[in-house]
């Protein structure tokens, strides 16, 4: 007797599109995905345990291997909670040169974003030419504390390492030819026609739906919800800056897609103007030998590529930490996806996922 | 130039007076000059698969801005060889709840209908390893056997992905096969032949690129989604699919695959050059040497086309199919038909 069954089609943790060890369960209809489930976990390290058997200094580099893309700021981020809880003074210098790396960071975050949304697509050359430029930020950061991925370059109260002297001129070339480089990009994938198909009306989330699952980052205001930490409860010394706030309405992969190019522009603005007004001086302020905390309890939340990330830090007065927990914007931003991608087809489905960006080192932790 | 020119006829005259000169019967002669041609059509697929290999990989590293295959030997020439060697010596592996005889018939069912396609197409003057009189017929009613192939390939390796993607293989290439036989067909009308070799001899004053330029971009899309290549290569759909339905395949088997594909592309662009290009019709050069110019040409075509492009997807693929081509086709005979009797009654 002939009978039907649901077909169960376990995307990764092995799979090519799934940006590391993410596995979801599809139920598809034919092509049609019925219902999606997340399985995550497959890369977790405990890294909020580890933190608990770690002095306040040794965790740093573990904050580099959460999001490994945009490390700078998740250094940035859990720096300055130490900071704010013993209330060290941060020299100019270094609070300077902590947006600079922070907003590169940003950048080369979102350009990988682009270019894993290419070959998610299956436009394959446009991976190139993304990395390519990554590849000069990384080289720029190599530069400064010769590392290109995991740099443990903050320090509570600055930062390890001064600028270079060739770091200014080579970073304002960077710069200076990024918008010609981007408009290749432009050319050769945004405006094909294909790729417009494939992401313009595709994966909407609407505003409210957006903020119900605690989306943030690009994907929040690509679905038009102005919300950016750095505007909102400005951190460090973004309030002296100049920079828009970009916004897009639809909420579909096309606006996710371009609106990291928007927050390009404005990280290029922001390092533009963190170039011209660095002050001279020291890098590193006055910090105690051996770092201990009063009792007490922070909650503080940086910008990084990919939403609002938040260090809530519970001490005991010892020199470690009692209990440290990460807000990671791609974990809470994960959350969505199964609604997002219920309903499209299995290609969609990619292109939902290459759209929110997640980055698994941190979903997982 | 004269002896270049005839070269692979001369060479086919050589062995049939050799072989008369041991006073063989005539059927043994024909028999063995047909193996000799069988021998050197295989010949020339090999070669060309390790030159188009290594010349995709080469035009993607240019598009990309990286060097591409380097290492062995001037330019990275050698890599495919050595590639060959390695996917020669690999394991043999067959999935333990694989449908063995339909997982170990489909990779050479792909491959055959492949090569069976060179049989008819006119390589230059007097070139033609059989000169059928429905010729083209042959052609799009062998190249159809390949489905079946990959629905086997699909269907035997018992995997959701290979299955998605066997599926998707059968969806595409019978709604492209439909408006790539209606394009051919307004060449077919022009000429009132089948015969590729009349179709050529058609060309020699004026290429029917000129006369027939939407049948010919309705050839090429429909031929490139025949191919399974960039844009429309969903059956391997690597992205969401990881392999489709190569994804079982490892070693040999999988190389067929490859082989196959790259076979299918050469013939394509050849049926191309012989409906669209004026076959063999060229000046100065040895005839051969023009087709395989012009072939290679469309392959670079086809090549630079899947390296710059997204993959489109599986519904758009099928509604650009049935409600823009086939429609386009349609009319594109219908006007060629008109045309042809209007130029019937101004010649009286």
């Amino acid at each position: 007797m002939p009978r039907t069954q649901e077909l169960n089609l376990n995307m990764g943790p092995q799979h090519p599109s799934t940006h590391g060890v993410f596995r979801c369960v599809i139920t598809p209809d034919g092509e049609t995905v019925t219902r999606v489930e997340n399985h995550i976990g497959y890369l977790h390290r405990g890294i909020e345990k580890i933190a608990e058997s770690k002095t306040y200094p040794q965790f740093i580099p573990y904050t580099d291997r959460m999001d490994y893309l945009c490390s700078m700021v998740y250094n940035q981020g859990y720096v300055e909670t130490i900071e704010k809880m013993l209330g060290i003074e941060v020299p100019e210098r270094a609070e300077y040169i902590r947006v600079i790396m922070a907003e590169l960071s940003r950048i080369a975050s979102h350009l990988v974003m682009v270019a894993t949304m290419a070959i998610d697509l299956a436009g394959t050359s446009n991976w190139m030419y993304c990395f390519r430029e990554r590849e000069k930020i990384l080289d720029l950061f190599e530069m400064t504390c010769g590392s290109r991925m995991t740099f443990s370059y903050m320090r509570i109260g600055g930062v390890a390492e001064d600028l270079p002297e060739e770091f200014i001129p080579a970073c304002r070339k960077f710069i200076n030819e990024f918008p010609e480089k981007m408009n290749e990009v432009h050319e050769l994938l945004t405006g094909n026609e294909i790729f417009q198909a494939r992401t313009k009306g595709i994966g909407i989330l609407p505003p409210d739906m957006a903020v119900a699952y605690g989306v943030t980052g690009p994907n929040l205001r690509a679905s038009g919800v102005p919300y950016d930490v750095r505007k909102n409860q400005p951190y460090s010394i973004y309030d002296r800056f100049d920079f828009k706030l970009p916004v897009r309405f639809n909420g579909d992969c096309f606006d996710r897609y371009l609106l990291r190019f928007d927050e390009m522009e404005q990280s290029c603005r922001i390092i533009e103007q963190a170039l011209d007004s660095l002050p001279e001086g020291e890098i590193k302020g006055k910090v105690p030998k051996m770092i201990k905390i009063p009792p007490g309890e922070i909650y503080h939340q940086v910008e990084s590529s990919k939403g609002a990330l938040g260090f809530f830090l519970v001490s005991d007065g010892s020199n470690k930490p009692y209990r440290l927990h990460v807000r990671g914007p791609s974990f809470v931003n994960m959350g969505v996806f199964p609604e997002l991608a219920k309903g499209w087809k299995i290609q969609d489905v990619i292109s939902i996922l290459a759209s929110l960006d997640p980055v698994l080192g941190e979903v997982d932790r | 130039m004269e002896l270049l020119e005839r070269l692979f006829v001369n060479i086919a005259g050589l062995a049939r007076t050799l072989m008369a000169g041991w006073s063989l019967p005539n059927s043994i002669i024909e028999l063995v000059v047909l193996i000799l041609g069988i021998i050197a059509i295989i010949g020339l697929i090999i070669v060309d698969a390790i030159i188009l290999v290594w010349l995709e990989r080469k035009i993607a590293g240019f598009i990309q801005e990286r060097p591409g295959p380097n290492r062995l030997g001037p330019a990275g020439v050698f890599q495919t060889i050595a590639d060959t060697f390695k996917l020669l010596g690999k394991e043999d592996v067959i999935p333990r709840s694989a449908d063995r005889w339909v997982f170990r018939l489909a990779p050479p069912l792909v491959f055959v209908p492949a090569i069976m396609l060179y049989a008819v197409i006119p390589f230059g003057k007097d070139m033609v390893p059989v000169d059928l009189n429905v010729g083209l017929f042959y052609c799009f009613s062998i190249a159809s056997l390949g489905t079946m192939s990959f629905l086997m390939a699909g269907w035997g390796s018992h995997n959701k992905y290979s299955l998605l993607g066997g599926m998707r293989t059968v969806a595409q290439m019978i709604s492209y096969e439909i408006p790539l036989l209606l394009s051919v067909l307004g060449v077919v009308m022009i000429v009132g032949s089948l015969n590729l070799s009349d179709i050529v001899a058609a060309q020699k004053n004026v290429w029917f690129i000129i006369i027939q330029p939407v049948a010919f971009i309705i050839y090429l899309i429909a031929a490139t989604a025949e191919l399974n290549r960039g844009p429309f290569d969903l059956p391997e759909g690597e992205q969401e699919l990881v392999a489709g339905v190569y994804t079982e395949f490892s070693g040999m088997r999988w190389a067929l695959f490859f082989l196959a594909e790259y076979t299918n592309m050469v013939a394509t662009a050849a049926i191309a050059v012989t409906l669209f290009f004026g076959g063999w019709h060229g000046p100065w050069l040895p005839s051969w040497m023009w087709f395989f110019l012009k072939v290679y040409l469309i392959i670079f075509f086809f090549m630079v086309i899947k390296w710059t492009y997204p993959r489109i997807r599986v519904d758009h693929l099928m509604h650009f199919g049935w409600k823009f081509l086939i429609p386009l086709s349609l009319a594109n005979l219908l006007l060629t038909g008109v045309g042809i009797e209007i130029y019937r009654f101004m010649r009286g």
